[in-house]
């Protein structure tokens, strides 16, 4: 690890005046910074360390709840709100990482956890992401675990997270606190970013920008899934993973907003699949067109191929299971 | 502030570079807690920070000042074992070794977590209290590598130590 100057955020404005330098970068559960570290992919000159700040709280918020930057993963998991209106948050979580990890793992962290391509974590190899202009050592090489849909001829990445595909099913927006002291909020499902020309950049967090919070919209209820594929049952990333907010009557659906990890550098919306759906009724061939549309633009290379029809497997089993069809 | 380990105070190191692992290790000189992986995928370096399990290997020790860590020697002695610790001997429940002080904080920490109802992935009913079924305790446990493939057997020690306390 490279040596840096360690310093603790005693105040929000501190931390943000502190992050705005481009060589200092915030320091949370550190599941996954220090991590990059040992492995000098990260290499900040000075640590904000904004752990203690108090952004550790869920509350309500207006209709719906916000929860702050700094709760751990295990705490808005076992929270009796977010169990009880937002299951798919829940499942999300606890479908990622382990105990230990999620203990330590917070909201703004697992948000900002980078990609887990075996090129981006070995400062040996080529890598856009993590060096520009190097080259991307995945595109001819090792992508099993790499995206099929929006990539660019620089990165092929994928967003590894799961917390971040059900938070994007259920429209919730980041909460962004700025250095000059004002904020703004986007949405989840605009906060992750394409790679395009700039690989370097995962999302739309400017220098000097500290998540704050995530809030979530009034709860919807219905049916509520997060489904995971992945190499072992349990402590693995996602190969692909679908989350659902699905509701259905007189056999018709009236909701049906999905949102899928593993297959592109962000969690994956596609507006289409819920227009499609919302008012239809549910059969195998109506699911095989809504797998149309997400993987109209899909690619393949090579070792990831098998991605795309295990992402029409599993959107087609996700609305399986939550409309009861082939039940 | 220091960091208490095992409710002794060690002052904070030197070098902010220095892993809570490292620190337990080197600076307490408390080499029961194992370096796996170094990573966070083997489990090997659970410990307890507030009674909440962790991996130490990923938490850098200044970040940790003013807490009360817990590792495997803190749990209990020789001369009087924990029953997680006495569970674990008498089912078999390690070969080598490596992988079990940080397998028997989990396990301790488990059954606190089921205790104050924190849902797993195997939870089927997140509005219910979770139940000790093998199905959670393995998914509960699935943070902690074992090698030598203990897995059966550390099941039943955390199994008899949960039936004790029932
Ligand atoms: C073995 C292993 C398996 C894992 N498996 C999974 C899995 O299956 N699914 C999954 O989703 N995750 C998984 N994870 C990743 C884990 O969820 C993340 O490491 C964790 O969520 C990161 O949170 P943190 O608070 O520790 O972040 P940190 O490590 O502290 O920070 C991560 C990044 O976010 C930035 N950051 C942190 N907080 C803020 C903030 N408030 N504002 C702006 N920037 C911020 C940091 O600067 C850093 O760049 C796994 C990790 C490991 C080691
Ligand atoms: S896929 Fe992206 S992160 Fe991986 S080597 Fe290529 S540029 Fe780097
Ligand atoms: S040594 Fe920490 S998880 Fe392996
Ligand atoms: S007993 Fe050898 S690794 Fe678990």
């Amino acid at each position: 690890m490279r040596p840096f100057d360690y310093q603790r955020a005693e105040r929000l404005e501190h931390a943000s005046q502190l992050a705005a330098d481009a060589d200092t970068l915030p320091l949370a559960g550190g599941t996954n910074l220090v991590d990059l570290m040992k492995l000098e992919v990260e290499t900040p000159q000075t640590l904000v360390d904004i752990s203690r700040l108090p952004l550790r709280s869920i509350a309500e918020e207006g209709a719906g709840l916000r929860i702050g930057a700094l709760v751990t993963n295990t705490a808005t998991a076992a929270d009796p709100r977010v169990r009880a209106d937002y299951p798919v948050l829940a499942r999300a979580i606890l479908a990622g990482a382990s105990q230990q990890l999620r203990n330590r793992a917070t909201t703004g962290g697992n948000l900002c956890q980078r990609t887990r391509c075996y090129y981006f974590t070995n400062i040996d190899q080529p890598c856009n992401k993590r060096e520009p202009g190097s080259g991307c050592g995945a595109i001819e090489g090792i992508a099993r675990i790499h995206a099929v849909l929006g990539t660019s001829p620089h990165c092929i990445a994928t967003y590894p997270g799961d917390m971040a595909v059900a938070l994007a099913a259920l429209d919730a927006r980041v909460e962004i606190a700025r250095e000059n002291g004002s904020s703004r909020s986007v949405p989840v499902r605009d906060f992750h970013r394409l790679p395009g020309d700039t690989p370097e950049r995962d999302n739309v967090l400017e220098p000097g920008e500290i998540i704050t919070a995530v809030t979530l919209p009034a709860p919807v209820g219905g049916t509520q899934l997060y489904r995971k594929v992945r190499e072992r049952s349990s402590y693995a990333f996602a190969l692909c993973s679908v989350a659902a907010l699905v509701a259905l009557e007189d056999n018709r659906f009236t909701r049906a907003d999905l949102a899928f990890g593993g297959l592109a550098h962000k969690p994956w919306h596609d507006p289409r699949i819920a227009e499609l759906l919302v008012g239809s009724e549910p059969s195998l061939a109506l699911f095989d067109r809504a797998a149309d549309l997400l993987l109209e633009g899909a690619q393949g290379y090579g070792e990831n191929d098998f991605k795309i029809p295990l992402a029409r497997r599993t959107l087609a089993a996700v609305l399986c299971e939550a409309s009861g069809v082939g039940a | 502030m220091p960091i208490a380990i095992n409710g002794e105070d060690y002052p904070l190191p030197a070098d902010p570079r220095t892993s809570l692992l490292d620190f337990i290790r080197r600076e307490a000189g408390l080499t029961g807690t194992k370096k796996g992986c170094d990573h966070g995928q083997c489990g090997a370096c659970t410990v307890l920070v507030g009674g909440v399990r962790i991996n130490s290997c990923l938490s850098l020790a200044v970040t940790n000042d003013g807490e009360e860590v817990t590792t495997i020697e803190g749990l209990g002695t020789l001369a009087a074992p924990a029953a997680m610790q006495m569970a674990f001997v008498a089912q078999d429940a390690f070969q080598c070794g490596y992988c079990t002080p940080g397998q028997i904080c989990s396990a301790t920490a488990l059954l606190e977590e089921v205790a104050a109802g924190w849902p797993s992935d195997a939870t089927a009913d997140l509005g219910a209290a979770p139940e000790l079924t093998d199905e959670e305790i393995r998914e509960r446990m699935s943070g902690n590598l074992c090698r030598c493939g203990a897995y059966a057997n550390i099941l039943a020690a955390i199994r008899e130590v949960a039936e004790e306390a029932a």
